[in-house]
């Protein structure tokens, strides 16, 4: 589904990813887990475009989208849910469900809102609070059900934990399956690798720009490197 | 939707009533030249306050060069009439697209300007087009041009100024407008979106720049004169004064500080080195009070409409749920 083949992006003068290959097939969930300012982030631009890798080929259902704007690669159903949340905190959550259904055509609105819904029972609570209001494990589903509304075939989850409850954790992660079981591929990337693991199909170990291991999750999360440099045993 | 249509032709009938009982009092002499021609200043300074609310208010790009695009408007209109004898309402519409032209032009930094760096270059646009016109033989230099014929009458003025407010509240209840509330909540989540946030802001520019330009025109067929002092920064200081004294983001807002500062600004007339002190102080009893101001930050309500409709929706959304 996504074919990412030897690019490389700078920050200015800074070499993000260095010659960096991945792949993610129809209905898996991958998961790139690594250090802070390993390029986890940086990939997810990349690939969403709003950053340009200076060479190398992304491939997505089997159109190159290198050269494409944000806009048109958001239509072609590659969706990417920002870090942090990035909530529009003035509106409602349902005008924040709404702009991510902005490409679409308003005729599938109705039953988009019903799904969000029913993934996320929350939100329907709070449909007409402002979503700046909204605690921070509501406003994360708010941002991946605002990213949902958009259609996503494959969608880049960015740390989706970060600075939640442990128990809120588990549920977004479950949640994350939830929409991976009703047909949306995932990217995920996460510094909760423990977690991660557990959901993913395939995980890649990035450090510093490049891809250092790659593999089945469940391999990697017995693997001994991973348990030292990651998991904290 | 159709509490929103219903209140907005109550709105429009409103306005109509007010139109016509104000023509009634100008025409039996009740209501003064003076105070017509503060009405007609209370019309253009709500005009300007409600496109600068676009492109500050909704869009959240600061500007500080909205009486630059009211005076390439106000010249454009005014040579187009005194030299070129070109009919009234043509020249105003021809003053507002080369604003709005102007507006294309400065809206293309916003690709890379933000924040205080945005507020800086239009700053400087505004001052660049007062300094040419200062310079300029062909616009009248520092004297400015004279003896423009004031055709500016109550019911112009009235209509440009229906026009305007509705075409502008509309774009804002539209996707587009959504779009640009969405690029002020954060750049970054609407483009994730897929919204083109350099579009919009393009788009914020020129329509706020356009009625601009047509309420520059609408003034120099007011007030017979304009010179280049007329449009300097602190013309465009007062419009921000106006926008931020409503709420920013609020259409209701500009055009109730729009008749608040036009009011003030002609009851100070006899003290004007009054006038900026007063609106200082107003300023900081607003960010005491109501410190929700200044960059885009206040409270934003769409969800005022339509609340009947919404409970029932509720209602029926609620029971169906898991």
């Amino acid at each position: 589904m996504l074919t990412v083949q030897g690019i490389n992006v700078y920050y200015g003068a800074i070499h993000a990813l260095k010659d960096l290959s991945i792949n993610v097939k129809q209905g898996e969930i991958v998961t790139l887990i690594g250090a802070n300012g390993a390029g986890k982030s940086t990939l997810l631009k990349t690939l969403s475009g709003l950053l340009k890798p200076k060479t190398g080929s992304i491939e997505f259902l089997d159109k190159s989208i290198v050269n494409q704007s944000v806009q048109a690669i958001v239509k072609e159903g590659l969706i990417h849910c920002p870090e942090g949340r990035r909530v529009f905190a003035n509106m409602s959550v349902e005008e924040n469900l709404e702009l991510g259904a902005y490409l679409q055509d308003s005729s599938s609105l109705a039953a988009d809102f019903q799904r969000v819904y029913n993934t996320f029972p929350r939100l329907l609570e709070r449909k007409k609070q402002q979503a700046g209001t909204l605690s921070g494990g509501e406003q994360q589903m708010l941002a991946m059900g605002r990213a949902i509304m958009g259609h996503p075939k494959l969608l880049l989850l960015d740390e989706p934990s970060m600075g939640l409850a442990p128990l809120l954790v588990q549920d977004i992660f479950k949640i994350i399956k939830e929409v991976n079981d009703a047909g949306t591929t995932v990217l995920l990337v996460e510094q909760n690798a423990h977690q991660a693991l557990k959901i993913a199909d395939r995980a890649y170990v990035l450090e510093t720009g490049r891809v250092v291991l790659e593999g089945d999750a469940k391999e990697l999360a017995d693997s001994d490197e991973i348990k030292m440099a990651y998991l904290g045993h | 939707m159709k509490n929103i249509n219903k209140k907005f032709w109550m709105g429009i009938i409103v306005a109509l009533a007010f139109y016509g009982v104000v023509k009634v009092l100008l025409t039996t002499g009740v209501l003064s030249d003076v105070n017509q021609s503060m009405l007609l200043l209370i019309g253009v300074n709500i005009m300007l306050a409600v496109s600068l609310n676009l492109i500050t208010g909704i869009t959240g790009q600061f500007s500080i060069g909205h009486a630059g695009f009211m005076s390439v408007g106000a010249y454009t209109s005014a040579i187009l009439t005194l030299d070129y004898n070109v009919p009234f309402v043509p020249a105003i519409i021809a003053g507002g697209l080369l604003a709005a032209v102007f507006g294309v032009l400065i809206g293309m930094p916003t690709l890379r300007l933000n924040g205080d760096y945005l507020a800086i270059a239009t700053l400087g646009f505004g001052e660049i087009i007062r300094i040419i016109m200062l310079n300029t033989e062909f616009v009248g230099g520092a004297s400015g041009l004279s003896g423009i014929p004031a055709k500016t009458t109550w019911t112009m003025l009235f209509f440009f100024t229906l026009i305007s407010v509705v075409l502008i509240n509309n774009f804002i209840r539209s996707t587009h407008g959504r779009a640009c509330i969405a690029i002020r909540e954060n750049e970054i989540a609407a483009e994730a979106m897929g919204i083109n946030t350099t579009r919009y802001k393009i788009i914020a520019f020129t329509i706020g720049a356009l009625f601009a330009g047509i309420a520059g025109g609408l003034s120099a067929h007011t007030f017979y004169v304009i010179t280049p002092g007329s449009f300097n920064f602190l013309k465009s200081f007062e419009i921000i004064v106006m926008v931020v004294l409503g709420g920013l983001g609020s259409t209701a807002g500009s055009i109730v500080g729009a008749v608040f500062v036009t009011l003030l600004y002609t009851y100070l007339r006899e003290f004007p080195e009054w006038r900026m002190i007063i609106y200082s102080i107003v300023l900081i009893l607003m960010m005491i009070f109501r410190p929700s101001g200044l960059l885009g930050t206040t409270k934003f309500s769409f969800g005022k409409f339509g609340k009947k409709e919404a409970k029932a929706n509720d209602a029926i959304e609620g029971s169906s749920a898991p």
